[in-house]
């Protein structure tokens, strides 16, 4: 595929997504709390409600719960609703209308419920504990939901159109550290990166750091510095979340025997947490060493700078597993 | 005014169906109740007893093509949308062949090619998702409406103000009703919110109100054509406040002896049954003979789906498995 001379920002490759689903079908349409006139608190969404109308760019009361449930029913009724939480924090509002309602209804009735919520997570922005938070625990465990976190430019478009196309309710964790710091050039052409695969962003021997959202950067880079010290990492992307591609953390883990999960949701139950117990499971035999997590501590996301750096996993928290891990 | 005088304006063939409908609704629910003391349906049973109008009559006044996201005690939608007795009595039973295939129990049931939407037991979840139903409707230009409501304790939720709110701003074509049966569980009205009438609630999105006595399916029917009128016509939501009497427990397990014994009789002369039958015989409609008629052929209409539910098979456990993921939405 031919690719764009000009580099792409994560949110610039979101933005296109959004606008390209826009006018391939006019099914498509947006609703959230100030994305029309504004565009958007990250401005995502920019110059969309001068193109496309106050009908499909909707600017909604200040109601997580009511106008989740709205894009639910507008999904029922044929349309694709793309719903916009400000924050990834806000979607404890909409909580009860997705898991118990979005996430159910193909379940119990058999109505699918074709709609994407996007939600802007993560810390590292100095948002503290109702703007930073890493909220994907808690749908990671409800089925019938679909969870998606890029991490790169090319990932957050081809998720975010195969989200828009795909026939279930989708989580898409957008991560705002990454909007306006990590770049790279698209193809020209459509694509989308389909839903439920991992991607091996690094070959590696040694040890597979598994992982998704801003913290594969960190993983790379851990990865290379370890390089010089003769660790070869796997950063495995996971992409999506659920459904889980364990045939490639599978595959991974066999190959390198050895595995660090790394996350920046808490600690306890997150998705580093199934994972372990996943391989404890299927891999048993083939590891070489303890299952690491790194994940911060069970505390809400703090506010002030040394605070919030000590809760962020860092590179060095890596490194450090990583050469205990080599010793085994 | 009389009711005798406003039923006028019903054609006599929806009236007489109205009726066959709120004797299918007591006879399909009785049957369910007595499945279920005989101690073969097991889960919650919810019935609309004493309420039958409400359901009947605003289901009767509604097109083919509008939508319904009805309330757990709305028994008569589910069935004048085409759920047959066969199918409702499969679903209390937790057959395959119920709306649900087993995953759902008792009114947990919807189907998308009939119009109905899948009831949740969060009450009032389904108000915005009927308001989202009406925002697709008005995007494409149709002109179909959307019928949702919730009880008086459902009337509390969040979801309930939010989807009002909603929809008043957007001015969607949706019509928000109260069925306030008097008590949420146990809970009585005056427990539950500090004014008289839900329907002042309304005032507070802009929305036009109307309370419309639930037991009078005459009345029901008529306001709910008046409140599809508008919402078809671009004029917005409105809200109806029905007011009614829950004539057993909550659910079947529940003698509720929270309810003075007094207002149960006082609202038993008023049973909608009893005011259909007053109403047909003051317009000359119908008399004692027909209403044995009808209540003979429901009844063997309903045993006939009893025989089907209990002859149908039970689903396999692994069951249990299919359908998390849908792998399409073309039909939508």
């Amino acid at each position: 595929m031919a690719q764009s001379t000009e580099e792409v920002s994560y949110l610039e490759a979101i933005s296109q997504a959004l606008d390209e689903e826009m006018a391939r079908d006019e099914r498509v349409f947006l609703m959230g709390e100030d994305i029309g006139m504004y565009g958007g608190a990250f401005k995502i969404t920019e110059g969309f409600l001068q193109k496309y109308g106050e009908w499909r760019v909707l600017d909604t009361p200040l109601a997580e719960s009511g106008f989740v449930g709205a894009a639910i029913g507008a999904a029922m009724m044929g349309l694709r609703p793309v719903v916009e939480m400000q924050f990834a924090d806000f979607i404890s509002c909409a909580f009860d209308q997705i898991t118990e309602v979005a996430a159910k209804n193909h379940y119990r009735w058999g109505a699918a419920v074709p709609m994407v919520i996007r939600a802007p997570f993560g810390g590292g922005v100095h948002g503290g504990p109702f703007h930073s938070e890493c909220p994907e625990g808690w749908f990671f465990h409800s089925p019938g939901l679909k969870l998606v976190a890029p991490s790169t430019p090319y990932d957050a478009k081809g998720l975010l159109k195969a989200a828009i196309r795909d026939p279930n309710p989708v989580i898409y964790f957008e991560h705002k550290f990454l909007y306006r710091r990590i770049k790279s050039t698209l193809p020209q052409e459509d694509f989308v990166v389909p839903l439920g695969k991992a991607d091996v962003k690094r070959i590696g021997n040694d040890i597979s750091v598994i992982t998704y959202g801003a913290m594969v950067h960190l993983a790379l880079e851990a990865a290379q510095s370890l390089a010089h010290e003769g660790i070869d990492l796997e950063v495995v992307d996971l992409r999506t979340l659920m459904p889980l591609d364990k045939e490639t953390i599978y595959a991974s883990v066999r190959k390198t025997s050895k595995a660090i999960l790394l996350h920046e949701d808490n600690k306890t139950g997150g998705v580093g947490a199934e994972i372990a117990a996943l391989l404890a499971e299927e891999c048993f035999d083939c590891l070489d060493g303890p299952v690491i997590r790194i994940a911060p501590p069970d505390t809400p996301v703090p506010f002030s700078t040394p605070l919030e750096e000590f809760f962020l996993p860092k590179t060095s928290d890596i490194i450090a597993a990583a050469r205990k891990l080599a010793t085994y | 005014m009389d009711v005798a005088v406003i039923a006028k304006e019903i054609k006599r063939e929806d009236l007489l169906r109205m009726y066959d409908y709120l004797r299918l609704t007591r006879a399909v629910e009785d049957r369910i109740t007595a499945l279920y003391r005989q101690g073969r349906i097991v889960g919650g049973v919810y019935t609309s007893y004493g309420m039958e109008a409400i359901a009947v009559g605003y289901a009767s006044a509604l097109e083919r093509d509008d939508v319904i996201a009805p309330f757990h005690r709305d028994m008569g939608a589910f069935l004048i949308r085409g759920f047959t007795p066969g199918e409702v009595l499969a679903q209390y039973l937790g057959k395959r062949v119920g709306p649900s295939k087993g995953k759902d129990g008792n009114v947990h049931m919807g189907d998308l090619r009939r119009g109905v939407f899948g009831f949740v037991s969060h009450l009032a979840d389904n108000l915005p998702v009927a308001a989202g139903a009406a925002l697709a409707f008005k995007m494409r230009g149709e002109s179909r409406v959307v019928f949702t409501g919730t009880g008086d304790g459902g009337s509390s939720r969040g979801d309930f103000h939010e989807a009002m709110n909603f929809a008043a701003v957007r001015r969607l074509p949706v019509v928000f009703f109260c069925n306030n049966n008097q008590y949420a569980y146990s809970t009585p009205l005056r427990l539950q919110m500090a004014i008289p009438n839900v329907v002042d609630r309304a005032k507070a999105y802009g929305m036009p109100g109307e309370i419309v006595d639930g037991n009078d399916v005459a009345e029901v029917y008529l306001a709910a054509k008046h409140a599809i009128a508008k919402a078809r016509a671009g004029e917005g939501p409105s809200f109806l406040e029905f007011k009614t009497m829950r004539m057993h427990g909550h659910s079947e397990h529940d003698p509720a002896k929270y309810v003075p014994r007094e207002l149960l009789e006082e609202w038993k002369k008023k049973d909608p049954i009893l005011k259909a039958e007053q109403l047909l015989k003051q317009l000359g409609y119908g008399e004692e003979a027909y209403f044995h008629e009808v209540a003979d052929r429901v009844k063997k209409e309903v045993e006939a789906g009893v025989e089907f539910a209990e002859q149908s098979p039970l689903p396999e456990g692994p069951e249990v498995l299919e359908g998390v993921f849908a792998m399409s939405a073309d039909s939508h």
